[in-house]
Protein backbone atom coordinates (compact mmCIF):
# COMPACT_ATOMS: atom_id res chain seq x y z
CA UNK A 1 0.00 0.00 0.00
CA UNK A 2 1.36 3.24 -0.94
CA UNK A 3 -0.38 6.97 -0.60
CA UNK A 4 -1.86 8.04 -4.20
CA UNK A 5 -3.48 11.32 -2.95
CA UNK A 6 -2.73 13.33 0.09
CA UNK A 7 -4.64 16.59 1.33
CA UNK A 8 -3.13 18.16 3.68
CA UNK A 9 -5.03 21.65 5.74
CA UNK A 10 -6.69 22.86 2.39
CA UNK A 11 -8.73 25.97 2.18
CA UNK A 12 -10.92 27.04 -0.41
CA UNK A 13 -13.18 29.94 0.06
CA UNK A 14 -15.40 32.17 -2.60
CA UNK A 15 -15.28 35.63 -1.57
CA UNK A 16 -15.63 35.82 1.91
CA UNK A 17 -17.38 32.49 2.09
CA UNK A 18 -15.23 29.54 3.28
CA UNK A 19 -16.50 26.13 1.33
CA UNK A 20 -13.49 24.16 2.69
CA UNK A 21 -11.35 24.66 5.98
CA UNK A 22 -8.33 22.68 6.70
CA UNK A 23 -9.37 19.57 5.20
CA UNK A 24 -6.79 16.68 5.42
CA UNK A 25 -7.21 13.42 3.43
CA UNK A 26 -5.24 10.58 2.71
CA UNK A 27 -6.10 8.03 -0.20
CA UNK A 28 -3.61 4.92 -0.07
CA UNK A 29 -3.55 2.94 -3.42
CA UNK A 30 -7.17 0.55 -4.36
CA UNK A 31 -9.26 3.24 -1.85
CA UNK A 32 -12.42 3.74 -1.82
CA UNK A 33 -13.25 6.65 -0.01
CA UNK A 34 -17.01 8.00 0.25
CA UNK A 35 -17.99 11.81 0.99
CA UNK A 36 -20.84 11.83 2.81
CA UNK A 37 -22.88 14.89 4.21
CA UNK A 38 -25.32 17.32 3.39
CA UNK A 39 -25.62 19.33 0.17
CA UNK A 40 -23.36 22.37 0.59
CA UNK A 41 -20.96 20.61 3.07
CA UNK A 42 -17.95 21.13 0.49
CA UNK A 43 -17.96 17.66 -1.32
CA UNK A 44 -18.06 18.81 -4.80
CA UNK A 45 -16.14 21.80 -4.15
CA UNK A 46 -13.10 19.02 -2.64
CA UNK A 47 -13.64 16.93 -5.66
CA UNK A 48 -12.85 20.02 -8.02
CA UNK A 49 -9.89 21.25 -5.95
CA UNK A 50 -8.50 17.54 -6.60
CA UNK A 51 -8.65 18.11 -9.96
CA UNK A 52 -7.05 21.05 -10.03
CA UNK A 53 -10.70 22.86 -11.57
CA UNK A 54 -10.09 25.45 -8.65
CA UNK A 55 -7.77 26.76 -6.94
CA UNK A 56 -6.75 26.60 -3.60
CA UNK A 57 -6.27 29.11 -1.01
CA UNK A 58 -3.95 27.31 1.47
CA UNK A 59 -3.01 23.73 2.39
CA UNK A 60 -0.88 21.18 -0.12
CA UNK A 61 -2.68 18.55 -2.34
CA UNK A 62 -0.10 15.74 -3.33
CA UNK A 63 -0.57 12.98 -5.93
CA UNK A 64 1.69 10.29 -6.64
CA UNK A 65 4.10 11.93 -4.65
CA UNK A 66 4.06 14.98 -6.21
CA UNK A 67 2.66 18.44 -5.04
CA UNK A 68 -0.16 19.36 -7.64
CA UNK A 69 -0.95 22.14 -5.79
CA UNK A 70 1.79 23.88 -7.18
CA UNK A 71 1.31 27.11 -9.61
CA UNK A 72 3.91 25.54 -11.83
CA UNK A 73 2.53 21.83 -12.59
CA UNK A 74 1.27 21.55 -15.44
CA UNK A 75 -2.96 20.67 -14.97
CA UNK A 76 -3.72 19.09 -18.18
CA UNK A 77 -0.30 16.42 -16.94
CA UNK A 78 -2.43 15.78 -13.85
CA UNK A 79 -5.87 15.59 -15.15
CA UNK A 80 -5.05 13.02 -17.75
CA UNK A 81 -4.12 10.92 -15.09
CA UNK A 82 -7.00 11.13 -13.04
CA UNK A 83 -11.12 10.33 -13.97
CA UNK A 84 -13.91 12.73 -13.40
CA UNK A 85 -17.20 11.84 -13.52
CA UNK A 86 -20.32 14.74 -12.77
CA UNK A 87 -23.60 14.99 -11.55
CA UNK A 88 -25.01 15.46 -14.90
CA UNK A 89 -23.42 13.39 -16.48
CA UNK A 90 -22.06 15.83 -18.91
CA UNK A 91 -21.59 14.31 -22.35
CA UNK A 92 -21.16 16.61 -25.36
CA UNK A 93 -24.09 16.15 -27.22
CA UNK A 94 -22.80 16.30 -30.49
CA UNK A 95 -20.55 13.66 -30.67
CA UNK A 96 -22.06 9.75 -30.16
CA UNK A 97 -21.30 7.68 -27.41
CA UNK A 98 -18.32 6.45 -29.23
CA UNK A 99 -16.54 9.76 -30.00
CA UNK A 100 -16.88 11.17 -26.56
CA UNK A 101 -15.19 8.19 -25.23
CA UNK A 102 -12.76 8.38 -27.63
CA UNK A 103 -12.19 12.02 -27.53
CA UNK A 104 -9.45 12.35 -24.92
CA UNK A 105 -7.45 8.88 -25.21
CA UNK A 106 -6.91 10.18 -29.18
CA UNK A 107 -6.58 13.95 -28.24
CA UNK A 108 -4.80 13.48 -25.29
CA UNK A 109 -3.06 10.55 -24.77
CA UNK A 110 -2.11 9.99 -28.48
CA UNK A 111 -3.73 6.19 -29.05
CA UNK A 112 -4.92 5.22 -32.62
CA UNK A 113 -8.29 5.54 -33.54
CA UNK A 114 -8.79 2.03 -33.61
CA UNK A 115 -7.05 1.24 -30.79
CA UNK A 116 -9.07 3.95 -28.61
CA UNK A 117 -12.32 2.51 -30.61
CA UNK A 118 -11.70 -0.97 -29.61
CA UNK A 119 -10.83 -0.34 -25.71
CA UNK A 120 -13.87 2.31 -25.57
CA UNK A 121 -16.32 -0.55 -27.11
CA UNK A 122 -15.50 -3.26 -24.62
CA UNK A 123 -15.57 -1.46 -22.08
CA UNK A 124 -19.41 0.06 -23.37
CA UNK A 125 -20.49 -3.43 -23.98
CA UNK A 126 -19.28 -4.55 -20.43
CA UNK A 127 -21.21 -2.30 -18.86
CA UNK A 128 -24.27 -2.79 -20.56
CA UNK A 129 -24.33 0.00 -23.69
CA UNK A 130 -22.90 -2.32 -26.56
CA UNK A 131 -26.06 -1.51 -28.85
CA UNK A 132 -25.81 2.50 -28.14
CA UNK A 133 -21.81 3.46 -29.17
CA UNK A 134 -23.27 4.92 -32.49
CA UNK A 135 -26.41 7.41 -30.75
CA UNK A 136 -26.15 10.69 -29.68
CA UNK A 137 -26.35 11.14 -25.95
CA UNK A 138 -29.28 12.81 -25.79
CA UNK A 139 -31.02 9.63 -27.16
CA UNK A 140 -30.39 7.74 -24.22
CA UNK A 141 -32.16 7.18 -20.51
CA UNK A 142 -30.17 8.78 -17.33
CA UNK A 143 -28.84 5.91 -16.47
CA UNK A 144 -27.16 4.80 -19.67
CA UNK A 145 -25.94 8.34 -20.02
CA UNK A 146 -23.96 8.40 -16.57
CA UNK A 147 -22.74 4.56 -17.69
CA UNK A 148 -21.61 5.94 -20.89
CA UNK A 149 -20.17 9.16 -18.50
CA UNK A 150 -18.49 6.39 -16.44
CA UNK A 151 -16.92 4.67 -19.53
CA UNK A 152 -15.72 7.87 -20.70
CA UNK A 153 -13.98 8.43 -17.59
CA UNK A 154 -12.36 4.81 -17.73
CA UNK A 155 -11.25 5.01 -21.07
CA UNK A 156 -8.48 6.66 -19.98
CA UNK A 157 -7.22 4.00 -18.13
CA UNK A 158 -6.78 6.98 -14.85
CA UNK A 159 -4.90 6.35 -11.89
CA UNK A 160 -7.77 8.16 -9.52
CA UNK A 161 -11.50 8.25 -10.11
CA UNK A 162 -13.55 11.22 -8.84
CA UNK A 163 -17.14 10.98 -9.03
CA UNK A 164 -18.90 13.68 -7.65
CA UNK A 165 -22.68 12.90 -7.23
CA UNK A 166 -23.46 10.70 -9.99
CA UNK A 167 -26.52 8.91 -9.32
CA UNK A 168 -27.68 12.31 -7.49
CA UNK A 169 -29.78 13.03 -10.69
CA UNK A 170 -31.21 9.76 -11.65
CA UNK A 171 -34.43 7.61 -10.35
CA UNK A 172 -34.18 5.04 -7.89
CA UNK A 173 -34.11 2.42 -10.59
CA UNK A 174 -31.59 3.37 -12.31
CA UNK A 175 -29.18 4.06 -9.68
CA UNK A 176 -28.62 0.02 -9.69
CA UNK A 177 -27.11 -0.05 -13.02
CA UNK A 178 -24.74 2.69 -12.76
CA UNK A 179 -23.60 1.86 -9.00
CA UNK A 180 -23.39 -1.63 -9.96
CA UNK A 181 -19.93 -0.75 -12.15
CA UNK A 182 -18.93 1.76 -9.52
CA UNK A 183 -19.03 -1.56 -7.46
CA UNK A 184 -17.52 -3.63 -10.02
CA UNK A 185 -14.26 -0.59 -10.32
CA UNK A 186 -13.97 -1.19 -6.50
CA UNK A 187 -13.67 -4.92 -6.79
CA UNK A 188 -11.14 -4.47 -9.58
CA UNK A 189 -8.99 -2.11 -7.53
CA UNK A 190 -9.76 1.23 -8.81
CA UNK A 191 -8.89 3.95 -6.90
CA UNK A 192 -11.94 6.22 -5.79
CA UNK A 193 -12.68 9.83 -4.15
CA UNK A 194 -17.27 9.35 -4.55
CA UNK A 195 -19.25 12.10 -3.35
CA UNK A 196 -22.64 10.42 -2.70
CA UNK A 197 -25.77 10.41 -0.77
CA UNK A 198 -26.37 6.55 -1.32
CA UNK A 199 -25.14 5.61 2.05
CA UNK A 200 -26.30 1.48 1.97
CA UNK A 201 -23.61 1.61 -1.46
CA UNK A 202 -20.76 3.52 0.77
CA UNK A 203 -21.31 1.20 3.39
CA UNK A 204 -20.46 -1.57 1.24
CA UNK A 205 -17.70 -0.30 -0.49
CA UNK A 206 -16.22 2.36 0.78
CA UNK A 207 -12.50 1.32 2.66
CA UNK A 208 -13.24 4.66 4.39
CA UNK A 209 -15.84 7.17 5.20
CA UNK A 210 -15.68 10.78 5.25
CA UNK A 211 -18.47 12.77 7.11
CA UNK A 212 -18.49 17.13 5.87
CA UNK A 213 -19.91 19.61 7.72
CA UNK A 214 -19.61 23.06 6.80
CA UNK A 215 -16.66 22.82 4.37
CA UNK A 216 -14.72 20.46 7.44
CA UNK A 217 -14.34 16.91 7.39
CA UNK A 218 -15.66 16.39 10.65
CA UNK A 219 -15.21 12.55 11.17
CA UNK A 220 -13.36 9.96 8.97
CA UNK A 221 -13.29 6.21 9.44
CA UNK A 222 -14.31 2.70 7.94
CA UNK A 223 -18.03 2.33 7.36
CA UNK A 224 -18.87 0.56 10.16
CA UNK A 225 -17.69 2.54 12.83
CA UNK A 226 -19.31 5.45 10.91
CA UNK A 227 -22.51 4.11 10.11
CA UNK A 228 -22.96 2.26 13.63
CA UNK A 229 -20.91 4.20 15.60
CA UNK A 230 -20.40 7.85 15.30
CA UNK A 231 -18.52 9.50 17.20
CA UNK A 232 -19.72 13.35 16.45
CA UNK A 233 -23.39 14.37 17.39
CA UNK A 234 -23.93 16.13 14.19
CA UNK A 235 -22.82 12.87 12.31
CA UNK A 236 -25.58 10.91 14.42
CA UNK A 237 -27.81 13.82 13.40
CA UNK A 238 -27.35 13.96 9.38
CA UNK A 239 -27.51 9.60 9.90
CA UNK A 240 -30.69 9.70 11.72
CA UNK A 241 -32.12 12.30 8.70
CA UNK A 242 -30.73 9.82 6.02
CA UNK A 243 -30.89 6.68 7.22
CA UNK A 244 -34.42 4.79 7.15
CA UNK A 245 -35.09 3.43 10.38
CA UNK B 1 -15.12 32.35 10.80
CA UNK B 2 -12.14 31.89 12.57
CA UNK B 3 -9.64 34.26 11.88
CA UNK B 4 -6.87 32.41 9.22
CA UNK B 5 -3.53 33.47 8.47
CA UNK B 6 -2.07 32.19 5.21
CA UNK B 7 0.57 29.26 6.11
CA UNK B 8 4.04 29.81 4.70
CA UNK B 9 3.59 27.76 1.80
CA UNK B 10 0.41 29.34 0.60
CA UNK B 11 2.40 32.60 0.94
CA UNK B 12 5.25 31.06 -1.32
CA UNK B 13 2.50 29.80 -3.57
CA UNK B 14 1.57 33.28 -3.62
CA UNK B 15 4.02 34.73 -4.65
CA UNK B 16 4.58 32.06 -7.34
CA UNK B 17 1.57 32.84 -8.82
CA UNK B 18 2.67 36.35 -9.14
CA UNK B 19 5.63 35.42 -10.36
CA UNK B 20 4.05 33.44 -13.45
CA UNK B 21 1.65 36.40 -13.84
CA UNK B 22 4.17 39.28 -14.49
CA UNK B 23 5.99 36.61 -17.00
CA UNK B 24 2.77 36.03 -18.96
CA UNK B 25 1.86 39.93 -19.32
CA UNK B 26 5.85 40.42 -19.61
CA UNK B 27 5.59 37.83 -22.85
CA UNK B 28 2.40 39.47 -23.85
CA UNK B 29 4.04 43.02 -23.81
CA UNK B 30 6.83 41.67 -25.60
CA UNK B 31 5.07 39.70 -28.45
CA UNK B 32 3.01 42.75 -29.17
CA UNK B 33 5.40 45.40 -29.20
CA UNK B 34 7.22 42.99 -32.11
CA UNK B 35 4.37 42.58 -34.25
CA UNK B 36 3.49 46.35 -34.37
CA UNK B 37 7.21 46.88 -35.11
CA UNK B 38 7.58 44.29 -37.90
CA UNK B 39 4.27 45.56 -39.34
CA UNK B 40 5.21 49.37 -39.05
CA UNK B 41 8.45 48.61 -40.94
CA UNK B 42 6.57 46.04 -43.15
CA UNK B 43 4.79 49.03 -44.43
CA UNK B 44 7.04 52.04 -43.98
CA UNK B 45 9.39 50.03 -45.75
CA UNK B 46 7.58 49.17 -49.19
CA UNK B 47 8.71 50.95 -52.29
CA UNK B 48 5.38 53.16 -52.67
CA UNK B 49 5.43 54.38 -49.33
CA UNK B 50 5.48 58.05 -49.65
CA UNK B 51 3.01 58.38 -52.83
CA UNK B 52 0.20 56.33 -50.51
CA UNK B 53 1.55 58.70 -47.32
CA UNK B 54 1.07 61.69 -49.33
CA UNK B 55 -2.43 60.27 -50.55
CA UNK B 56 -3.98 58.28 -47.94
CA UNK B 57 -2.00 60.22 -44.67
CA UNK B 58 -1.64 63.76 -45.60
CA UNK B 59 -2.19 65.72 -42.29
CA UNK B 60 -2.73 69.09 -44.37
CA UNK B 61 -5.94 67.51 -46.14
CA UNK B 62 -7.07 65.72 -43.12
CA UNK B 63 -7.53 69.33 -41.39
CA UNK B 64 -9.52 70.66 -44.20
CA UNK B 65 -11.22 68.13 -44.88
CA UNK B 66 -12.60 67.59 -41.50
CA UNK B 67 -14.97 70.46 -40.77
CA UNK B 68 -17.23 68.65 -43.64
CA UNK B 69 -17.18 65.39 -42.33
CA UNK B 70 -17.80 66.45 -38.74
CA UNK B 71 -21.04 67.84 -40.27
CA UNK B 72 -22.02 65.16 -42.69
CA UNK B 73 -20.98 61.93 -40.07
CA UNK B 74 -24.15 62.85 -38.26
CA UNK B 75 -26.40 61.99 -41.41
CA UNK B 76 -24.75 59.01 -41.29
CA UNK B 77 -25.59 58.92 -37.16
CA UNK B 78 -29.26 60.11 -37.65
CA UNK B 79 -29.70 57.29 -40.63
CA UNK B 80 -28.09 54.51 -38.28
CA UNK B 81 -29.92 55.15 -34.98
CA UNK B 82 -33.38 55.79 -36.31
CA UNK B 83 -32.67 52.58 -39.01
CA UNK B 84 -31.67 50.70 -36.17
CA UNK B 85 -34.72 51.11 -34.08
CA UNK B 86 -36.94 49.40 -36.74
CA UNK B 87 -34.87 46.90 -37.35
CA UNK B 88 -34.78 45.32 -34.22
CA UNK B 89 -38.77 45.54 -34.14
CA UNK B 90 -39.25 44.59 -37.64
CA UNK B 91 -36.78 41.84 -37.80
CA UNK B 92 -37.91 40.41 -34.43
CA UNK B 93 -41.63 40.30 -35.89
CA UNK B 94 -40.59 38.53 -39.05
CA UNK B 95 -38.70 35.92 -36.49
CA UNK B 96 -41.77 35.45 -34.01
CA UNK B 97 -44.10 35.47 -37.56
CA UNK B 98 -41.32 32.12 -38.52
CA UNK B 99 -41.59 30.55 -35.20
CA UNK B 100 -45.33 30.56 -34.88
CA UNK B 101 -47.41 27.51 -34.83
CA UNK B 102 -51.20 28.45 -35.04
CA UNK B 103 -52.58 28.13 -38.28
CA UNK B 104 -54.34 30.95 -38.13
CA UNK B 105 -51.06 32.50 -38.77
CA UNK B 106 -49.82 30.62 -42.09
CA UNK B 107 -50.32 33.27 -44.29
CA UNK B 108 -48.18 35.32 -42.57
CA UNK B 109 -45.39 32.96 -41.97
CA UNK B 110 -45.16 32.79 -45.27
CA UNK B 111 -45.22 35.91 -46.26
CA UNK B 112 -42.10 36.15 -43.53
CA UNK B 113 -40.03 33.32 -45.13
CA UNK B 114 -40.29 34.82 -48.90
CA UNK B 115 -39.44 38.12 -47.23
CA UNK B 116 -36.81 36.98 -46.14
CA UNK B 117 -35.27 34.69 -48.24
CA UNK B 118 -35.77 37.21 -51.52
CA UNK B 119 -34.73 40.44 -49.55
CA UNK B 120 -31.52 38.62 -48.27
CA UNK B 121 -30.44 38.08 -51.99
CA UNK B 122 -31.07 41.67 -53.30
CA UNK B 123 -27.54 43.23 -52.67
CA UNK B 124 -28.70 46.20 -50.59
CA UNK B 125 -27.47 48.65 -52.67
CA UNK B 126 -30.01 48.33 -55.44
CA UNK B 127 -32.28 48.72 -53.03
CA UNK B 128 -30.81 52.05 -52.17
CA UNK B 129 -31.23 52.63 -56.12
CA UNK B 130 -34.70 51.14 -56.29
CA UNK B 131 -36.26 52.68 -53.23
CA UNK B 132 -34.35 56.12 -53.59
CA UNK B 133 -35.25 56.38 -57.67
CA UNK B 134 -38.23 54.34 -57.85
CA UNK B 135 -40.65 55.55 -55.21
CA UNK B 136 -40.01 59.68 -55.83
CA UNK B 137 -40.72 58.82 -59.79
CA UNK B 138 -44.19 57.19 -59.21
CA UNK B 139 -45.45 60.59 -58.09
CA UNK B 140 -47.64 59.42 -55.60
CA UNK B 141 -49.46 61.71 -53.26
CA UNK B 142 -48.23 62.10 -49.41
CA UNK B 143 -45.35 59.92 -49.87
CA UNK B 144 -42.11 61.82 -49.09
CA UNK B 145 -39.36 62.06 -51.97
CA UNK B 146 -36.13 62.71 -49.81
CA UNK B 147 -33.27 59.95 -50.91
CA UNK B 148 -32.43 60.48 -47.22
CA UNK B 149 -35.60 59.38 -46.19
CA UNK B 150 -35.79 56.58 -48.92
CA UNK B 151 -32.07 55.29 -48.68
CA UNK B 152 -33.08 54.67 -44.62
CA UNK B 153 -35.85 52.48 -45.60
CA UNK B 154 -34.14 50.95 -48.19
CA UNK B 155 -31.15 49.99 -45.28
CA UNK B 156 -34.56 48.54 -42.77
CA UNK B 157 -35.67 46.52 -45.39
CA UNK B 158 -32.59 44.46 -45.71
CA UNK B 159 -31.29 44.40 -42.48
CA UNK B 160 -34.47 43.21 -41.35
CA UNK B 161 -34.16 40.32 -43.28
CA UNK B 162 -30.84 39.42 -41.96
CA UNK B 163 -31.66 40.12 -38.42
CA UNK B 164 -34.53 38.57 -38.57
CA UNK B 165 -32.19 35.19 -38.92
CA UNK B 166 -30.19 36.04 -36.16
CA UNK B 167 -33.29 36.36 -33.89
CA UNK B 168 -34.36 32.95 -35.27
CA UNK B 169 -31.43 31.49 -34.99
CA UNK B 170 -31.33 32.22 -31.03
CA UNK B 171 -34.75 31.37 -30.47
CA UNK B 172 -34.15 28.01 -31.89
CA UNK B 173 -31.02 27.40 -29.74
CA UNK B 174 -32.79 27.55 -26.28
CA UNK B 175 -33.68 24.35 -25.69
CA UNK B 176 -37.40 22.85 -26.38
CA UNK B 177 -37.50 22.01 -22.48
CA UNK B 178 -37.63 25.02 -21.89
CA UNK B 179 -40.88 25.25 -23.95
CA UNK B 180 -41.93 22.18 -21.89
CA UNK B 181 -41.03 23.64 -18.38
CA UNK B 182 -43.16 26.99 -19.71
CA UNK B 183 -45.94 25.50 -21.03
CA UNK B 184 -46.59 23.04 -18.27
CA UNK B 185 -46.95 26.12 -16.11
CA UNK B 186 -49.92 26.82 -18.29
CA UNK B 187 -48.47 29.61 -20.81
CA UNK B 188 -49.36 30.45 -23.95
CA UNK B 189 -47.17 29.92 -26.97
CA UNK B 190 -47.01 33.11 -27.31
CA UNK B 191 -46.55 33.93 -23.48
CA UNK B 192 -44.11 31.51 -24.06
CA UNK B 193 -42.22 32.99 -26.33
CA UNK B 194 -42.39 36.87 -25.24
CA UNK B 195 -41.50 35.60 -21.27
CA UNK B 196 -39.27 32.58 -21.74
CA UNK B 197 -37.92 31.68 -25.33
CA UNK B 198 -36.67 35.32 -26.56
CA UNK B 199 -35.36 37.01 -23.29
CA UNK B 200 -32.89 33.85 -23.23
CA UNK B 201 -32.52 34.11 -26.99
CA UNK B 202 -31.23 37.22 -27.08
CA UNK B 203 -28.93 37.32 -24.79
CA UNK B 204 -27.49 34.58 -26.97
CA UNK B 205 -27.85 36.75 -29.89
CA UNK B 206 -25.95 39.71 -28.81
CA UNK B 207 -22.64 39.22 -30.60
CA UNK B 208 -24.17 38.36 -34.05
CA UNK B 209 -26.69 41.38 -33.73
CA UNK B 210 -23.45 43.96 -32.70
CA UNK B 211 -22.20 42.37 -35.98
CA UNK B 212 -24.95 43.39 -37.86
CA UNK B 213 -25.33 47.21 -36.33
CA UNK B 214 -21.44 47.75 -37.39
CA UNK B 215 -22.22 46.65 -40.67
CA UNK B 216 -25.51 48.88 -40.40
CA UNK B 217 -23.37 51.79 -39.46
CA UNK B 218 -20.79 51.17 -42.81
CA UNK B 219 -23.58 50.77 -44.82
CA UNK B 220 -24.60 54.34 -44.28
CA UNK B 221 -22.29 55.00 -46.64
CA UNK B 222 -24.41 53.32 -49.35
CA UNK B 223 -26.66 56.53 -49.09
CA UNK B 224 -24.24 58.45 -51.13
CA UNK B 225 -25.09 56.15 -54.11
CA UNK B 226 -28.57 58.24 -54.14
CA UNK B 227 -27.09 61.39 -53.76
CA UNK B 228 -27.59 61.77 -50.10
CA UNK B 229 -24.64 63.81 -48.92
CA UNK B 230 -23.20 61.69 -46.18
CA UNK B 231 -19.87 61.61 -45.31
CA UNK B 232 -18.40 59.29 -47.62
CA UNK B 233 -19.72 61.30 -50.22
CA UNK B 234 -18.04 64.57 -48.72
CA UNK B 235 -15.10 62.43 -48.41
CA UNK B 236 -14.80 61.29 -51.97
CA UNK B 237 -15.96 64.93 -53.18
CA UNK B 238 -12.98 66.18 -51.53
CA UNK B 239 -10.89 63.69 -53.23
CA UNK B 240 -12.28 63.89 -56.68
CA UNK B 241 -11.18 68.01 -56.73
CA UNK B 242 -8.19 68.09 -54.56
CA UNK B 243 -6.88 64.79 -55.78
CA UNK B 244 -5.94 63.50 -52.27
CA UNK B 245 -7.74 60.62 -50.62
CA UNK B 246 -7.21 61.28 -47.09
CA UNK B 247 -10.59 62.29 -45.67
CA UNK B 248 -11.36 58.63 -46.47
CA UNK B 249 -9.15 57.30 -43.78
CA UNK B 250 -10.64 60.61 -41.73
CA UNK B 251 -13.87 59.24 -42.56
CA UNK B 252 -13.22 55.02 -41.65
CA UNK B 253 -11.46 57.05 -38.19
CA UNK B 254 -14.76 58.36 -37.46
CA UNK B 255 -16.42 55.05 -38.33
CA UNK B 256 -14.15 52.91 -36.02
CA UNK B 257 -14.22 55.87 -33.15
CA UNK B 258 -18.59 55.13 -33.61
CA UNK B 259 -18.93 51.07 -33.44
CA UNK B 260 -15.92 50.36 -30.58
CA UNK B 261 -17.89 51.79 -27.34
CA UNK B 262 -20.77 49.80 -28.48
CA UNK B 263 -18.45 46.50 -28.97
CA UNK B 264 -17.34 47.43 -25.36
CA UNK B 265 -20.64 47.90 -24.02
CA UNK B 266 -22.10 44.85 -25.23
CA UNK B 267 -19.33 42.84 -24.34
CA UNK B 268 -19.57 44.25 -20.81
CA UNK B 269 -23.18 43.40 -20.92
CA UNK B 270 -22.86 39.71 -21.65
CA UNK B 271 -20.04 39.39 -19.33
CA UNK B 272 -22.36 40.35 -16.51
CA UNK B 273 -24.98 38.01 -17.77
CA UNK B 274 -22.82 34.80 -17.61
CA UNK B 275 -21.84 35.95 -13.97
CA UNK B 276 -25.04 36.20 -13.26
CA UNK B 277 -26.35 33.14 -14.68
CA UNK B 278 -23.33 30.67 -14.28
CA UNK B 279 -22.76 32.01 -11.09
CA UNK B 280 -22.78 28.32 -9.46
CA UNK B 281 -21.65 26.54 -12.37
CA UNK B 282 -18.17 27.66 -13.08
Amino acid sequence: MSELLTVSNLRKSYGERVVLDDVSLTVQQHDVICLIGSSGSGKSTLLRCLNLLEDIDDGIITFDGREISDPRVDAREVRSRIGMVFQAYNLFPHLSVLDNCTLAPRRVHGVRRADAEARALSLLEKFGLADHDAQHPDRLSGGQQQRAALVRALCTSPTLLLLDEITAALDPELVGEVLAIVRAEAEAGMTMVIATHEMAFARDVATSVCFLDQGRILEQGPPAEIFSNPREERTREFLRRVLPD
Amino acid sequence: MSEWSPSPHELERRRLRRQLRTRSVLIATVMTVVAFVVLTLGITGSPGWASVKEYFFSRDDAREALPAIWDAIWLNIKMFLVAEVFILIFAMLIAMARVSRSPWLVPLRLVAVVYTDVVRGIPTILLVYLLAFGMPALRLGGLPTSAFFWATVALIISYSAYVAEVFRSGIESVHPSQWASAEALGLSRGQCLRHVVIPQAVRRVVPPLLNDFVSLQKDTALASAAGVFEAVFVARDYGNYNFNYTPLVVVACFFIVLTVPLARATDWLSAKYRRRELAGVL
